[in-house]
Formats: C-alpha cells, sequence, structure tokens
C-alpha cells in the first residue's frame, strides 16, 4: 500500500511539472512579455533594463524553476486586461465557482443515486421507463442548451427565477456566499441543475447497471430467502456492493464539474473563475491561462490521488490483493 | 458494376443496417443535412454572408409569416439584420461540418500514426507516448481545446485571427481528441504484430514502416472507424460549445455554435426563432450521428455488445 502511494504521489508530482512547463511556455514563448508590459514609447536600454530585471537572459531552466516558486506562493503574476494580480482576481471569484459546483454535485449524487437504485428496483415500472428516456435526451443535448432551454423556460416564460448571476451576496470574512440569502439561492438553482444534469445521468446509469448486476447474485436471493426486509436488501447488501465503481466516477467527475462550469458560467453569466478563463481566452490574457491551468490540474491530480487512496478504505478486499493495487 | 451492388447488399454489413430502423433513420437524416450543407449555395433562398442581398426592412420576420413592411415570406423567419435564417443555418452547418470533419480526421491521422508506433516499435517511444495520452485523459476533452485554442490564437497575429479562427478551431479539437484512436490502434497493434503474417512479412525484408501501412494497419480498422463515427459527434458538440463560449468560429463565418450564441440575445425580446431552428439543426446532426456511431460499433464488433 505505501509502494503504491508513493509511486502514485511520484505521479502526480510529474503531471503537475509537465502542466507548470506548458504554463511556462505559455508565459515566456506566447507574444513577447515585455513588450506586453511596456508602452509604445520606450527605448532599447529600456527594454534590455527590463528583460535583465525580470530575468528573462537567464537560462530556460532557472526561469523555469524562478516561475514554479512563484507559482507555489500563490504568485502568478499580473493580468494584462484587469492589471491586477491573478491572485486576487481568483480568490475574488472562486467562492462563486466552488459553490456552484458543490451544490451541483450534492444534486448529482443525490438524484443521481436516487433514480438509479430506484431504476434499477422497479426495472419495468412506467416511471424508470420514463427516467430513463429523459437521461438520454439529458446525455445528448450539450450542457449549454440544455441551460438556454431553461432560461428560457423558468427565466423568460414563467419568470420565476433569475436568468443570470448570482443575486445577493452575503459578504462571510472575504468569502462572498449565496447560501444566505433567498435570491442567492433562487440563483443558484438553475446553474446547479444545468451543471449537474449530465454527471446525474452518468451516475445514475452506472448505479443502475451495478444494481442490476448485484441483485442477480446468489447473497441477494439468501439475504431475501433469510426474510429480510425488501429495504434492508436493497440498500444494506445491494447498494453497498455497487459503491467502489461509483466512487471512482464521482470522484473523477468532481473534477470535471469545476471544468463544465466554464460552460454554465458562461451561459449564467455567473462570476466565478470560469467565465474568467473564457474572457482570458478571448483576449488572450496568458497570465490568467496559465493560472487556471496551473489550478485545475492541481485539483485533477488531487481528486486522481484521493479516488486511488479511497479505493482501499472502500473495498477491504484490495488491501491484500496486488493486482487489485494496480487498478 | 451491377453484380457488386448486389453482393454489397447482400452482405451481413447491409443486412444488419436495414434490419435497424434506428440506423436507417439515422443515416438519412445525416445524409440529408450533410447533402443540404455541401450544396448550400445552390438550395438557400439567400447568401447570408453577401450583404448586397440583404435588406434591414427584412429584419425579425416571423417564420412562414410576410414581413410586415417588404411582405417576403421567410420559412424560418430572419435575424435582426434581415438575414434568412434557414439560409444562415445550412451555411452555418458548413463549417460546423467541415470543422468535425476535419478535426476527426487531424485526430484519426494523428492517433492511428502514434497509436502503430507505440505498438510496433515499442521501447522508450511507447512508454512516452502513452504516458502523454494518459495525462491527457486526465482532463476533459473540451477544456484542452480551450486552452490549445487559447495558445494557438496567442501565436496568430492579431489581423488575421478571424480568418484562422476556423484552422485554429481545428487543430485545437483534433489535439483534444488523438487519445482514443492513439489507444485502440496500439491495444490491436500489440495483438497484430505477433502474428504470422507479420512473421512472414518481415523474413522476406519488408521495412518497418511497410508493415506497419500496409500490413497491420488495414487489420486494425474497424474500431477506428468506429470511434470516428462517435468522435465525429462530439467534435461537431465541442465545436459548437466553443463557438457558443465565443472561442470559436467567429460572427463574420457563423457555425451553428455562433448561431446559438447570437440567437441567445434575441431570446428575451420574444424573437425565439434565431435561436431554436439553429439549436434544433444542431440536435439533430449530433445526435443522429451519434446513433449510428452506436449501431456502427454493434455491427462490426459483436463481441463488445
Amino acid at each position: 500500500m505505501l509502494a503504491f502511494t508513493l509511486r502514485r504521489l511520484f505521479q502526480s508530482l510529474v503531471v503537475l511539472l509537465v502542466v507548470g512547463l506548458v504554463a511556462f511556455s505559455m508565459f515566456r514563448f506566447v507574444g513577447d512579455p515585455v513588450d506586453n508590459m511596456m508602452g509604445q514609447e520606450r527605448t532599447d536600454a529600456d527594454v534590455e533594463r527590463l528583460w535583465e530585471k525580470l530575468g528573462l537572459n537567464d537560462p530556460f531552466i532557472v526561469q523555469y524553476y524562478n516561475f514554479l516558486g512563484r507559482a507555489v506562493q500563490g504568485n502568478f503574476g499580473v493580468s494584462y486586461k484587469q492589471a491586477r494580480p491573478v491572485a486576487d482576481i481568483i480568490a475574488e471569484q472562486a467562492p462563486a465557482t466552488l459553490e456552484l459546483a458543490a451544490v451541483s454535485a450534492l444534486l448529482a449524487i443525490t438524484f443521481g443515486i436516487g433514480f438509479g437504485v430506484f431504476t434499477a428496483i422497479r426495472k419495468d415500472g412506467w416511471a424508470s421507463h420514463l427516467i430513463m428516456s429523459v437521461s438520454l435526451i439529458g446525455v445528448s443535448l450539450p450542457t449549454f442548451l440544455i441551460g438556454i432551454l431553461l432560461i428560457y423556460l423558468f427565466a423568460v416564460e414563467l419568470g420565476w427565477l433569475p436568468s443570470f448571476g448570482r443575486g445577493d451576496v452575503v459578504n462571510v470574512g472575504g468569502w462572498k456566499t449565496n447560501f444566505l440569502t433567498l435570491s442567492g439561492w433562487k440563483a443558484l438553482i438553475l446553474p446547479s441543475i444545468t451543471l449537474g444534469l449530465y454527471q446525474m445521468t452518468l451516475i445514475m446509469r452506472l448505479v443502475r447497471s451495478e444494481m442490476l448486476e448485484v441483485l442477480r447474485q446468489d447473497y441477494i436471493r439468501f439475504a431475501r430467502a433469510r426474510g429480510l426486509k425488501e429495504k434492508s436488501v436493497n440498500f444494506r447488501h445491494a447498494l453497498k456492493n455497487t459503491l467502489v465503481p461509483v466512487i471512482t466516477v464521482t470522484g473523477l467527475q468532481l473534477g470535471s464539474i469545476i471544468a463544465f462550469a466554464i460552460i454554465t458560467e458562461t451561459v449564467f453569466q455567473w462570476p466565478g473563475v470560469g467565465l474568467l478563463f473564457i474572457n482570458s481566452i478571448q483576449f488572450v490574457d496568458i497570465p490568467v491561462m496559465a493560472a487556471y491551468l496551473m489550478l485545475i490540474s492541481v485539483m485533477f491530480v488531487a481528486i486522481n490521488f484521493a479516488v486511488d487512496l479511497l479505493y482501499f478504505a472502500v473495498d477491504p478486499r484490495l488491501r491484500t490483493d496486488r493486482s487489485g493495487a494496480a487498478r | 458494376m451491377r453484380d457488386t451492388i448486389t453482393r454489397a447488399w447482400r452482405s451481413d454489413f447491409m443486412w444488419t443496417f436495414r434490419r435497424s430502423p434506428v440506423a436507417v433513420v439515422s443515416f438519412f437524416v445525416v445524409a440529408l443535412l450533410v447533402l443540404s450543407a455541401v450544396f448550400a449555395p445552390l438550395i438557400a433562398p439567400h447568401d447570408p454572408f453577401n450583404p448586397a442581398t440583404l435588406n434591414l426592412m427584412n429584419g425579425f420576420s416571423q417564420p412562414m409569416e410576410p414581413n410586415a413592411f417588404t411582405q417576403e415570406v421567410f420559412w424560418l423567419g430572419t435575424d435582426d439584420q434581415g438575414r434568412d435564417v434557414f439560409s444562415t443555418i445550412l451555411y452555418g452547418m458548413r463549417i460546423s461540418l467541415f470543422v468535425g470533419f476535419a478535426a476527426v480526421l487531424f485526430a484519426l491521422i494523428l492517433g492511428v500514426t502514434l497509436g502503430l508506433i507505440a505498438g510496433y516499435k515499442g521501447g522508450w517511444l511507447e512508454s512516452v507516448i502513452m504516458r502523454v495520452a494518459d495525462v491527457q485523459l486526465t482532463f476533459p476533452a473540451i477544456l484542452v481545446a480551450m486552452l490549445i485554442f487559447g495558445i494557438a490564437k496567442g501565436f496568430t497575429p492579431v489581423h488575421l485571427r478571424d480568418q484562422m479562427a476556423i484552422w485554429v478551431l481545428i487543430l485545437a479539437i483534433g489535439l483534444s481528441d488523438w487519445v482514443q484512436f492513439a489507444r485502440v490502434v496500439r491495444g490491436a497493434t500489440l495483438v497484430e504484430k505477433n502474428k504470422e503474417y507479420v512473421q512472414a512479412a518481415k523474413l522476406i525484408g519488408r521495412s518497418p514502416f511497410a508493415i506497419m501501412l500496409r500490413h497491420i494497419l488495414p487489420n486494425v480498422l474497424s474500431p477506428v472507424l468506429v470511434i470516428a463515427t462517435i468522435s465525429l459527434a462530439l467534435a461537431i458538440i465541442a465545436e459548437a460549445t466553443l463557438s457558443f463560449l465565443g472561442v470559436g468560429a467567429p460572427p463574420t463565418t457563423p457555425s451553428l455554435g455562433t448561431l446559438i450564441r447570437i440567437g441567445q440575445g434575441f431570446l428575451f425580446s420574444g424573437e425565439w426563432w434565431i435561436l431554436l431552428f439553429p439549436a434544433i439543426t444542431l440536435l439533430a446532426l449530433a445526435l443522429a450521428v451519434n446513433l449510428l456511431g452506436d449501431w456502427l460499433r454493434d455491427a462490426l464488433n459483436p463481441r463488445l455488445r
């Protein structure tokens, strides 16, 4: 287990170093950094001095090392567009994305597992067929169309919910939260459904097929024969044994939720880091792009690592089984 | 000639095709959409990108109703500048399909080449290629495509950005999508390279290049075809998403995604048709290609069912 953990940790570090290299190359080679910082009126001597001051004459590897050192301390440079430190901008917008992602993930997990178990137990009921058909549409609809559809229905036609923005936010020690006002909660509904729907269908289909598989097993039949309550058989015996693949997929999907938030945030003009990233691409704001890339990779790598470790917590068989550890 | 057609019609492949209504319908939907995109200049009632044919008085015409000022009738209505929505959809679909096909072709060539090399040569080359693939697979394809688009945009001179956008888009989506091809081809190559016909080809002294291209490649093509079809649906949706987000096809050469982005602006003022018809077209296209891909996977590889 220790060897496995260490190997995974080493791999994660290599991935982060490579991503850092990509981010650094963006800084260094996309456009001329000095050109981006100085105005039209400049002398060659000024340019030369800035090159020297920024350390651009140092060997590549030294520059890369310095870049990583600054990034680890949370210093990602200054946004070309907003002329403020990137770290400040991200710290300001991150709460919006994190709250949206948390609510979406909660929705996806709750309804995904709930519907999955329901459709597996009542395999042939009309409600199950309805849920399955709707989920098929959910998978093939692009996220942004779902968002527009919801806006049209609930914001334009019915006028029940706001179509953009976060509503009123409360500032709790620098963290602006949606959770403390009614309009904040109302503003959360449509974006979180849009963001969570795809993940929900994925989890639901996975839980359903795993449940169907497990319910066929002998020990389920035996549990029924022992006269255990239906609820106890379904949840204590069946659902518990479907959890390993569900945790894997759900864990990996958490990262995707933050990445896909880019689309949802654009549709709903949600002031989070995803919207920031899209704007930075439009304006070729390299420091913001590089910082976003670094942050999201740290997150993805951390999630992958955590999911690997979770296997051991969930499935005791893996703790001794070496072939299982290679998964 | 006639003989070949009859033989093809009676083949197993065509038999399963005829037996699947979903596949037949999807095929005809895709064929109809592709043909109408290819022949857009002949079919479209207007050339939406020739300002000389536009009349601002035609702006915001309702679908199927005569315009209040000019009495002209537009099947699917017009947008704010009086552009016929039906025509913009036909031209937009051209861009969407072109980007989709080109991106998949690019991903296919790159992925198949790297997969063949990794599988046949092995060694450090294989480790490098597959490691890169693993890392890329950790990130969602759409995020990778956005990043590549952003970086490539940074490299293009400002005055060329709109013209180059389509090619940058193809590059970005293609690069975000090669991993699937490489993994499948490598896996199949590992199996094929130990078979006797490859040994025989080696013995008679064919070059590794020729063995990969002429002997192994034809035998690993059927899974590649399946992935290509499913990738096409994904590429079309990826293109639409990027264009919708404003980091794809520019308004001067709008794709379906750009049209939906434009249409979204008129949703609140009641001009629903500017958004709805491009959205339905995109949906039909993506869904039909997807269903066709699903069917193809079952038909070519019964073991996967």
